[in-house]
């Protein structure tokens, strides 16, 4: 028989020797400083970018700014970034007509017409889809896609924004389809059952009652695979190429911002340059862009999210 | 015989009385035409909507058919056991994925640190204020900033500032901000899941706060931690922007023995051998070879995940 176990004689023991307590005082301000490093690196994302934005503006006056000509390493440079904008807007609206229809309709599919077993095999096909590093898409697009397009139509250039366009949009579609089927899926079964027994169609519900409930939901979609686009970089600096031409010729090379990053960095750009603080001058607009696409996405699917 | 008489009679009546009420009040032949249409369209709506997914679908096996085409031949021992080469017959993969492994022994452990604490202190330290929800937009905001801008800041911060230039330790730091939201996300989803009364029967038995967390919260919610973290990992695996803007070199022949090493990772290597296709077109091959490699890697940490979540993940 040993000694009988004295519960009180070991709480005061532990409470008392102060290890306890100093664990409990210390863990929570470390959880809070992890927890803060997020912030951290929002606000150093925003520092860097603002800082070294600044020095660009400061040196280039804004009409050059917000010009047509684009030429960082010429003797006589010049840094208009319309041709960036320009770029990234026409490949942004390639990919979400390729996105949007495919990605709606597949999600309309999933939602209201498969049944419970396509969708449980289907479904996790499509998310095979996105998790696909978007450098492979680059290779299917450059080795792929723009040799296919070469022989429908013949001018156009090995490096152009069409290809990559509809990649994008490929890459896409499993976006715009899971958060449109998380949408209409949170549209009560009471409302769809109503629908149906007037004597509806799958097709009327899905149009006029499920598509307008979850209309929220599925337009903040919309707008989150434009920010994924317009922040998708691989993809486009592989196969759209460098041109730095303003042109709304789609069988053209042209350059979105995000490559012009890509280009600049992986080049020479020396630190203190202007090219380089034009770097974040264009990361900065980039930065600025997405953020509002999000915050839009989120007050949308927020403010005017139907309730049940 | 007069009773069926009268049956017909009254069964004619009936259709008179039906027919004219048919053409007072509705068409019944117009209304099955109708009906017979919507229904037509719904069927073929079906149709329609359905070979989205297919294309979809057609898509997904044409990529991974192409790719596999292009890499035939060209994938074996050799290819995974040498080193870089300017001559595409003798080159190899071995510093490549020593590059990409090496990068993920600094992603791994500061990922799970970093973001396991921060769902912690969101979950179940903070109180439901203002302070909590900023973190949490804050979190999700940086989920959606484009992995190019990462870049930037960490050719800013670590690159530059730290001075760590473009060495495995500036990339891993990168990488990991880049994915920290997802562990986090995946995280506080994982300690949420975790059932009040577990709590509340530790601290009955006199446990404490941190105490109950470690001993009882942790370990009923590491599934989840588990499988957000691997999916973390797999994204960052594949991750090229953010690598390639901290100035990652073309060629690199010394192979990475510490993080301080100047290194390259499989989807860097993708990316020159792609844009190298111009001057060679064997890169190309090089590359579909890399990118099966980089795709088996994705496909076995995702099984791992998926398997982990099914076999241990416990619902309360």
């Amino acid at each position: 028989m040993g000694k009988p176990f004295n519960t009180r004689d070991i709480i005061i023991r532990n409470v008392s020797s102060g290890k306890t307590k100093r664990s409990e005082k210390y863990v929570p301000s470390f959880f809070f400083m992890a927890a803060s490093l997020s912030i951290i690196t929002s606000i150093g994302i925003v520092l860097t970018l603002v800082f070294d934005a600044y020095h660009f503006f400061s040196k280039i006056p804004l009409r050059q700014v917000f010009g047509t000509k684009l030429a960082p390493l010429s003797p006589t440079p010049s840094f208009g970034i319309l041709p960036l904008i320009n770029g990234t807007i026409i490949t942004s609206i390639i990919a979400m007509f390729v996105a949007v229809p495919i990605g709606l309709t597949a999600a309309i599919f999933l939602s209201e017409f498969a049944s419970e077993n396509t969708r449980k095999t289907l479904k996790p096909i499509m998310e095979m889809l996105a998790g696909i590093p978007t450098i492979v898409y680059g290779f299917f697009a450059y080795s792929f896609v723009t040799p296919l397009l070469m022989q429908l139509i013949p001018n156009l250039g090995a490096k152009n924004a069409l290809s990559p366009g509809i990649v994008m949009g490929i890459m896409i579609i499993p976006l715009v389809t899971s958060l449109s089927e998380d949408a209409m899926n949170a549209v009560p079964n009471s409302i769809r059952e109503g629908a149906l027994a007037l004597g509806s169609t799958k097709l009327e519900v899905t149009l006029r009652v499920i598509v307008p409930a979850a209309f929220s939901g599925i337009i903040s979609s919309f707008i989150l695979a434009v920010s994924r686009a317009v922040g998708e970089t691989m993809i486009v600096a592989i196969a759209s190429g460098s041109s730095k031409k303003f042109t709304l010729d789609i069988t053209e090379s042209m350059q979105t911002m995000t490559a012009y990053i890509v280009e600049f960095t992986s080049g020479d750009a020396g630190s203190g340059t202007i090219g380089y603080y034009s770097l974040y001058a264009v990361g900065l607009i980039l930065f600025a862009f997405t953020l509002f696409m999000n915050l839009l996405a989120q007050y949308i699917s927020r403010r005017y999210r139907e309730e049940y | 015989m007069n009773f069926t008489n009268n049956a017909l009679e009254n069964k004619e009546t009936h259709k008179s009385m039906h027919d004219a009420e048919s053409k007072t009040l509705f068409d019944s032949e117009s209304v099955k035409r109708r009906i017979k249409k919507r229904v037509i369209i719904d069927k073929a709506a079906k149709k329609v909507f359905s070979l989205s997914t297919v294309f979809a679908l057609l898509i997904l096996s044409i990529l991974l058919y192409r790719i596999l085409a292009d890499s035939y031949g060209w994938l074996n021992l050799r290819f995974l056991k040498s080193n870089l080469s300017m001559n595409p017959q003798r080159a190899g993969i071995y510093g490549v994925i020593i590059g990409s492994v090496l990068l993920m022994t600094v992603v791994i452990p500061v990922t799970l640190l970093l973001g396991v604490s921060t769902a912690i202190y969101l979950e179940e330290f903070s109180s439901k204020g203002k302070l909590q929800s900023i973190i949490k937009t804050n979190i999700s905001n940086l989920a959606g900033v484009p992995s190019v801008i990462f870049g930037l800041l960490g050719l800013t911060v670590f690159g530059r500032l730290l001075n760590l230039g473009s060495s495995v330790l500036a990339g891993g730091l990168t990488l990991s901000l880049l994915v920290l939201p997802i562990v986090v996300v995946a995280s506080q989803e994982a300690i949420k899941a975790v059932p009040g009364y577990l709590r509340d029967a530790s601290y009955a038995i006199g446990a404490t706060k941190w105490t109950t967390i470690k001993k009882i919260v942790l370990p009923a919610a590491l599934p989840g931690i588990l499988t957000g973290s691997i999916l973390s990992v797999s994204r960052a695996i594949g991750e090229t922007a953010p690598l390639v803007v901290l100035g990652i070199p073309t060629l690199i022949l010394r192979i990475p023995n510490s993080i301080m090493d100047d290194f390259t990772a499989l989807p860097i290597q993708i990316y020159y051998w792609t844009l190298d296709t111009v001057l060679t077109a064997e890169y190309a091959n090089l590359a579909a070879a890399t990118i099966v490699v980089l795709l088996v890697l994705l496909f076995l940490m995702n099984s791992i995940a998926i398997f982990i979540r099914n076999k241990f993940q416990r619902r309360y």
